[in-house]
């Protein structure tokens, strides 16, 4: 029998935080003043702060795409920056690209192709297809599949995110 | 309702109804409800997968200004004593875990104290600083290690099927012209749906609560609630209306509900508890299993028997079970089966149900044997099930309600171009890339359990029908609608379908590929039920041309209601609505599936799977080039939704043949790999051309709809047709899952 204790604290004391601030968040063309913890991230200041919650959490780790949004036009994982340090950025969630009786043509291909299941991974997926369309870089199918690699799709919807996101893409040309 | 042929919606491929919501963001799931004055709670888990907690030093993190409260089990309120009030719908035998009700610890990751405060940002950060002290004790986890403790199950939890023995296997395997016995081992998988395991409670002012779970059954949630916390039903209210996926992961009540509830009565508090990725690694799991196939043909390539044992892990505390060898039994012809399963207690989570559970894992022992059987025999794979086809489930010994394997095989083989496979392994390249063909199929239960539906049709033509199931991908909304227009004769945009809470008629958990069947029969019921109060309504009107017909004699179609006979004679269903003055009528309606045709027939659904890999010569890197996927499951109520299903499926058996798996550090007793950096399923670019087809069948018994569900059964002989392409192509055989580059070298 051995004893195993757990913290983090590196010398077990425990220092008064930084108490939260002011940040305004520039989203969808909107200013949204908050109150946050610096630590807060971008991805939680949407979900938690600004009721935006289009924008999912999968893992948190930059691991899984589900937290896509795009900020000055190009596609990050929203969890894996501070909200503090995006004050002044032009920052664009699904919310943003479009709504249920105007959707954005992305949004459109996505229904029409059934490039999802659950949904949960979809915001992020639409995301990260704008992201790549103002890349300017995918024209070929291989193209497609290899910069939308970093959105995982468990429900497994990947033929018909191919499809939807190329339908755009090529009318775009 | 109408027959296929000129139906309006049903077996046609409408979009899902949810689509618009689901990609514009508005989709609510779980841990997104807008709840005033929320707090947070963030669960703290064991390092050590067994021992006790000697002392949790909550006092440091409880000085922080905002941090509420730490439960552990230290300070939890006595709740419900006997094991029977935490026992789900579908928990197995022995006793379900209990969080934070005691200082043992019985596996890694172990929720051992929630730190519940103002804002989530200030609770993980105090839970990360919870300091907590632990006697560690010597664990077993290794089920490859401890294979000989494994024990026959006891009765198993609903639906566990104990292994058939007929015939005698042995003397019949001694007769065989030739014979194969092989080991083939799959390792540890977690579901791992996109989105995390959360909840939201919300306490109203009165101290009833509203519930907002990742579940795929509110009522089971309910239940669990009512049972465990003394929560009467009208005092708690469970709700999901979307679910990012679950693949079984929410089939039983997890302990996000139990610590939220906890935290939220003890408070009188509204609160937030999402899990991390991290976490989501001890939900349950399909269990790493160690299969022995042996099988033998004479001459002529008929099977003289087949053996299959299994053995996998489960936890000390519960018995799970699955049917991962009675599928040997029932998919070929053999008079002589003998057929094992065990289970092995370690320490660990107990296993869950996961997409298509035992099947999967089953299928992949048995048609990689079948494979390999093939070839010890000389013939052709697919030549050598045709040879060993069942007519008859022999489990049961009863027919099947209806199979149509054969045309399955004919339409797979043709869509793949199979005539010109060649049989010898390393026989087809192109450039450094050896290319193989393989195939494999697979058996699924047609289910349908009890379920209850309303409907109510309003003044202005709009239909609202209800039943609390899940919507978790599979498009429950969608099907609901569908057979609700169909019905009722009006356009899907008159119909809005209700589902996931549990103020609605009562469903069973989302589970067993039996939703279509079960809340699709009820729906279609209870618009019969509402159909025939609104014919009575129609023959009160003045001069109505239906006075004196029977429900069976009228049709609805187009918004009207006519007579079958003589179309022309019809009346406006809106003009029905209005003359009759009512604000709106209402049905209800219950189905259950029919014992009789259970009795007299076997109900199964059925596919198979052609695959091509090329391997890279060099490298021994696998790409599944091409896949052709053949399903017989009845009747397929949405062209789409069921295409996408068994398109996941197939990304599903890629993920299980050639990438997934939870490695256990046994020194530990921890998973190592518990994040999606490291557990690795399918991206885009792993996924290539994947053709699905459905092979219908009119099936009068197995259910009004004549539905079996494709949930599961396009998953079946997906990782192994790829294993037996993989061996096509390189002339390897590999028997451990998942078919990493390091096996194949």
């Amino acid at each position: 029998m051995s004893t195993v204790s757990t913290t983090s604290a590196a010398d077990g004391q425990l220092r008064p935080l930084v108490p939260p601030s002011p940040v305004t968040l520039r989203i969808n063309g909107q200013d949204h003043p908050l109150q946050l913890a610096p630590w807060t991230s971008l991805l939680d200041a949407l979900r938690e702060y600004a009721g935006l919650t289009g924008t999912k959490k999968g893992c948190d780790h930059g691991q899984c795409g589900a937290c896509t949004v795009l900020v000055d036009g190009k596609r990050i994982n929203s969890c894996l920056t501070l909200a503090v340090l995006q004050e002044g950025a032009d920052i664009t969630t699904i919310e943003g690209l479009g709504s249920e009786h105007a959707l954005h043509p992305l949004q459109q291909a996505f229904i029409d192709h059934d490039a999802f299941q659950c949904g949960y991974c979809t915001p992020g997926q639409i995301c990260s297809a704008q992201g790549l369309i103002n890349e300017g870089k995918a024209q070929t199918e291989d193209e497609i599949r290899e910069l939308m690699s970093g959105n995982v799709c468990r429900c497994g919807a990947y033929v018909g995110i191919l499809a939807a996101v190329k339908e755009v893409v090529d009318a775009k040309r | 309702m109408s027959t296929d042929s000129n139906t309006k919606y049903v077996g046609k491929a409408p979009s899902r109804v949810e689509g618009p919501l689901k990609v514009t963001g508005q989709a609510k799931y779980s841990a997104e409800f807008d709840v005033p004055d929320l707090v947070y709670g963030y669960v703290v888990s064991s390092p050590v997968a067994k021992g006790k907690i000697r002392k949790i030093h909550a006092d440091k993190i409880l000085a922080l200004p905002g941090v509420l409260q730490v439960f552990s089990h230290e300070n939890v309120p006595t709740l419900a004593w006997f094991d029977r009030s935490y026992k789900d719908d579908v928990a197995p035998g022995g006793s379900p875990f209990r969080p934070l009700q005691d200082d043992e610890i019985k596996f890694s990751q172990q929720p051992v104290a929630l730190v519940v405060a103002e804002t989530f940002e200030l609770a993980r950060y105090a839970a990360s600083v919870l300091e907590i002290e632990y006697e560690q004790e010597k664990h077993e986890t290794d089920v490859e290690a401890l294979r000989e403790k494994g024990q026959e199950p006891g009765s198993g939890k609903t639906g566990y099927k104990p292994p058939v023995r007929r015939g005698n296997a042995d003397k019949g395997l001694s007769k065989a012209e030739h014979r194969i016995k092989q080991e083939y081992v799959h390792g540890t998988q977690h579901h791992n749906p996109m989105e995390i395991f959360g909840a939201t409670v919300h306490y109203h002012p009165d101290g009833k609560l509203t519930v907002y779970d990742k579940t795929q059954g509110v009522f089971n949630c309910q239940q669990y609630l009512k049972k465990v916390f003394g929560l009467s039903a009208d005092k708690a209210r469970v709700v999901n209306l979307f679910m990012g996926g679950g693949f079984g992961a929410g089939l039983r009540p997890q302990y996000e509900l139990y610590l939220s509830v906890l935290a939220a009565l003890e408070l009188k508090r509204s609160i937030r508890l999402s899990l991390t990725r991290q976490q989501m690694f001890s939900l349950g799991h399909r269990p790493h299993t160690l299969q022995t196939v042996e099988l033998g043909t004479d001459a002529s390539g008929a099977l003289v028997g087949v053996k299959h044992k299994a053995v996998h892990e489960t936890s000390r505390f519960e018995e799970y079970t699955e049917n991962v060898v009675n599928w040997s039994g029932m998919l070929y012809q053999c008079p002589d089966v003998h057929l094992e399963y065990e289970v092995v207690p370690l320490d660990v989570f107990t296993p869950l149900d996961m997409r298509a559970p035992g099947a999967a894992t089953g299928s992949i022992g048995l048609e990689v044997a079948m494979d390999e059987m093939a070839y010890a025999a000389g013939i052709d794979p697919l030549e050598f099930r045709r040879r060993n086809y069942a007519d008859r489930d022999q489990n049961e010994d009863k027919p099947f309600s209806s199979k149509k394997l054969r045309e399955v095989y004919d339409e797979g083989a043709r869509r793949f171009g199979w005539d010109k496979r060649k049989m010898e392994p390393r026989s087809m390249r192109e450039g450094n890339r050896l290319v193989g063909w393989g195939m494999a199929g697979g058996v699924w239960d047609a289910s349908m359990q009890k379920a209850a539906a309303k409907a109510t049709i309003t003044a202005d033509g709009k239909l609202t029908v209800s039943s609390a199931a899940g919507e978790n991908g599979t498009g429950t909304y969608t099907v609901m609608t569908q057979i609700a227009a169909e019905t009722l004769g009006l356009p899907m945009e008159a119909v809005t379908a209700k589902l996931g809470d549990t103020t609605l008629p009562e469903a069973p958990v989302q589970g067993g590929s039996w939703t279509a069947a079960t809340v699709g029969s009820a729906v279609k019921s209870v618009c019969e039920a509402l159909g025939e109060k609104l014919l009575k309504l129609a023959q009160k009107m003045d001069d109505s041309p239906l006075k004196g017909a029977k429900p069976e004699d009228v049709e609805f179609v187009n918004g009207l209601i006519r007579l079958r006979k003589e179309p022309r004679q019809s009346v406006v269903l809106r003009d029905v609505l209005q003359v009759s003055g009512e604000r709106e009528i209402e049905a209800d309606s219950s189905v259950m599936p029919n014992p009789l045709n259970m009795q007299k027939y076997s109900m199964h659904a059925h596919n198979a799977v052609f695959v091509e890999v090329q391997v890279d010569e060099d490298l021994g890197t696998i790409h599944v080039t091409r896949v052709v996927n053949v399903v017989a499951a009845g009747r397929i109520i949405n062209q789409k939704t069921a295409r996408s299903q068994v398109l996941g499926s197939v990304v599903w058996g890629i993920s299980m043949a050639l990438m997934e798996e939870t490695v256990m550090d046994h020194r530990y007793g921890r998973y190592l790999n518990h994040n999606f950096a490291e557990y690795h399923v399918p991206v885009n670019a792993d996924v290539r051309d994947i053709e699905v087809h459905f092979v219908e069948e009119e099936d009068p018994h197995v259910n009004p709809l004549g539905v079996k569900g494709i949930g599961e059964v396009g998953l079946l002989g997906v990782a192994a047709a790829i294993t037996n392409a993989v061996y096509h192509a390189t002339g390897k055989r590999v028997r451990s899952l998942p078919l990493t580059i390091d096996k194949l070298l």
